[in-house]
């Protein structure tokens, strides 16, 4: 078998929309992971057990089961209690909340590394508990795992094939619906190759800076 | 004369270790009273429930006539809900041993970032006394500076700052120069002289610097092993103390010094 040049160049172009669609996705999941990832870490901390424990066994619940499984259950048990979503809305959702019971450990630990002496002086001063979270714990917490959240937003695009059991057209579900017709196989999966590494490197420059950034900072 | 703080056989435990023992004593309003006494003795325990990081096991502790960890349901004492420490927390403020500023703040900010959204007051006037404390403080010029960019002395100097902003009618201040070099020690009790000199508020202060207490102090206690062994004006504890631990305990701290 010969690779030709001419086949995997003809691939570029619906490789590349599946590839947009992809970053979609993953730049959508990712926002979720952000946001949820929060939430999660903040809901562990309250003082009511009934809404800690909750919280705690679905983080680890999700961290604990297949991203692939969810997304079945997500695509295929939704629609039967009558939620529908499109593919890109359930991948998205699916991929968010899978990171999101990863970040949330990743603030935990940002907002542990907040010593005892700020909540103590927060309180010697009397700030309200919302207050104490937003202007002094929290500002202190996220700088200093941004590297680690940024680690997590290149793990999540790597997971974006994963989409393609629930009918997203993302990079991989246009090679198995080319290579169907075409069968050229070596030069898609090549030509997917290179894209995946170029958007991966693409995403890791600015992690890398934000690493150095914060890591100065923190000396 | 009524009392501003009444501890009342309170007690506290860690684990099995007996940290405060049945301890009874009152501060009238604008005393300065100094706590002295071995490592280990239970001072800043004491501090702490007064600033409500830490809960009595046993006892009451009175402050400006209400049970600061008690509230009245009906005829009955129960626990104090968040609602009535947040409200008993305003009249007490705390200085710390490591600072704690906030890292985050400029001086500035970390001195007006309570009086604005604590007191209420509008920023302008908050940002006027707090230029004001930070000048008595000996900062005028490091307003926009962050507490990383301070010496230890500058930074306790702005916690003290920060602390007055409140307008407390209690001050509490743990070894705050034990992690200072003595020169920038010199400089913060200097500061707290002033202090004392030109506020009223009532002061409770952990400290070894000796000299500085007997200036200020109207009473000194000497704690030993959770409880209060001795109790004097500072010309009086200092010059005769009547208990053998506290001559053995002043001796150690003036070889030290
Ligand atoms: N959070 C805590 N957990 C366990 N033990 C504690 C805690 N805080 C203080 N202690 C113990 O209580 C005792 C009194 O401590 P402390 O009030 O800090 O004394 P002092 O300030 O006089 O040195 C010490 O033996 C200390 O080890
Ligand atoms: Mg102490």
């Amino acid at each position: 078998m010969t690779f030709e040049w001419q086949a995997a160049w003809e691939a570029v172009p619906s490789l590349l929309r599946g590839l947009v669609t992809a970053l979609q996705a993953a730049a959508l999941g990712y926002l979720i992971a952000l946001v949820l990832g929060l939430v999660f870490a903040l809901l562990r901390r309250s003082p009511q057990r009934w809404i800690r424990l909750p919280v705690a066994f679905f983080v680890e619940f999700v961290r604990s089961t297949p991203l692939l499984v969810q997304l079945f259950f997500l695509f295929f048990v939704l629609p039967t209690v009558g939620i529908e979503l499109s593919a890109m809305a359930t991948g998205a959702i699916g991929l968010g909340v899978h990171y999101a019971t990863y970040t949330s450990e990743v603030y935990r630990a940002g907002i542990d590394g907040v010593p005892a002496g700020q909540w103590e002086a927060a309180k010697a001063l009397s700030l309200s508990r919302g207050r104490t979270w937003t202007r002094v714990v929290l500002p202190q917490a996220v700088p200093r795992v941004v590297p680690a959240l940024g680690n997590y937003a290149i793990a999540l695009f790597k997971d974006t094939p994963q989409l393609t059991v629930i009918t997203v057209a993302e990079v991989l579900s246009v090679v198995k619906a080319v290579g169907a017709q075409s069968f050229r196989y070596l030069e898609l999966i090549t030509v997917a190759g290179v894209l995946y590494l170029i958007t991966a490197l693409v995403i890791a420059w600015p992690v890398r800076v934000l690493e150095r950034r914060y890591r100065r900072e923190s000396a | 004369m009524t009392a501003l703080i009444t501890f009342d056989r309170v007690g506290k435990r860690f684990g099995n270790a007996v940290v405060l023992d049945d301890l009874s004593f009152g501060v009238r309003a604008g005393e300065r009273v100094t706590l002295i006494g071995p490592s280990g003795s239970g001072k800043t325990t004491i501090l702490r429930m007064l600033m409500t990081l830490t809960r009595p096991d046993d006892g009451t502790i009175t402050l400006a006539g209400e049970p600061l960890f008690h509230e009245r349901r009906g005829d009955t004492l129960v626990p104090a809900g968040e609602r009535h420490l947040r409200a008993m927390r305003r009249h007490t403020t705390m200085v710390f041993q490591q600072y704690n500023l906030f890292p985050n703040m400029r001086v500035l900010r970390n001195v007006t970032e309570a009086p604005v959204h604590v007191l209420g007051l509008p920023p302008e006037q908050a940002e006027e006394r707090a230029r004001e404390l930070l000048g008595m403080v000996g900062l005028a010029g490091k307003l926009d500076a962050y507490p990383s960019q301070l010496s230890g002395g500058q930074q306790q100097r702005v916690a003290i700052a920060r602390a007055l902003a409140m307008r407390p009618d209690v001050l509490l201040l743990d070894e705050v120069t034990s992690a200072l070099d003595p020169e920038l020690a010199a400089e913060v009790l200097d500061v707290l002289r002033d202090v004392a000199r030109t506020f009223d508020v009532t002061m409770l202060c952990v400290t070894h610097a000796m000299k500085f207490a007997r200036d200020v102090s109207d009473r000194v206690l000497m704690f030993n092993e959770g409880r209060i062994i001795e109790s004097a004006p500072p010309g009086e504890l200092f010059d005769a103390p009547t208990q053998e631990r506290t001559k053995r305990f002043l001796r150690s701290v003036i070889d030290e010094s």
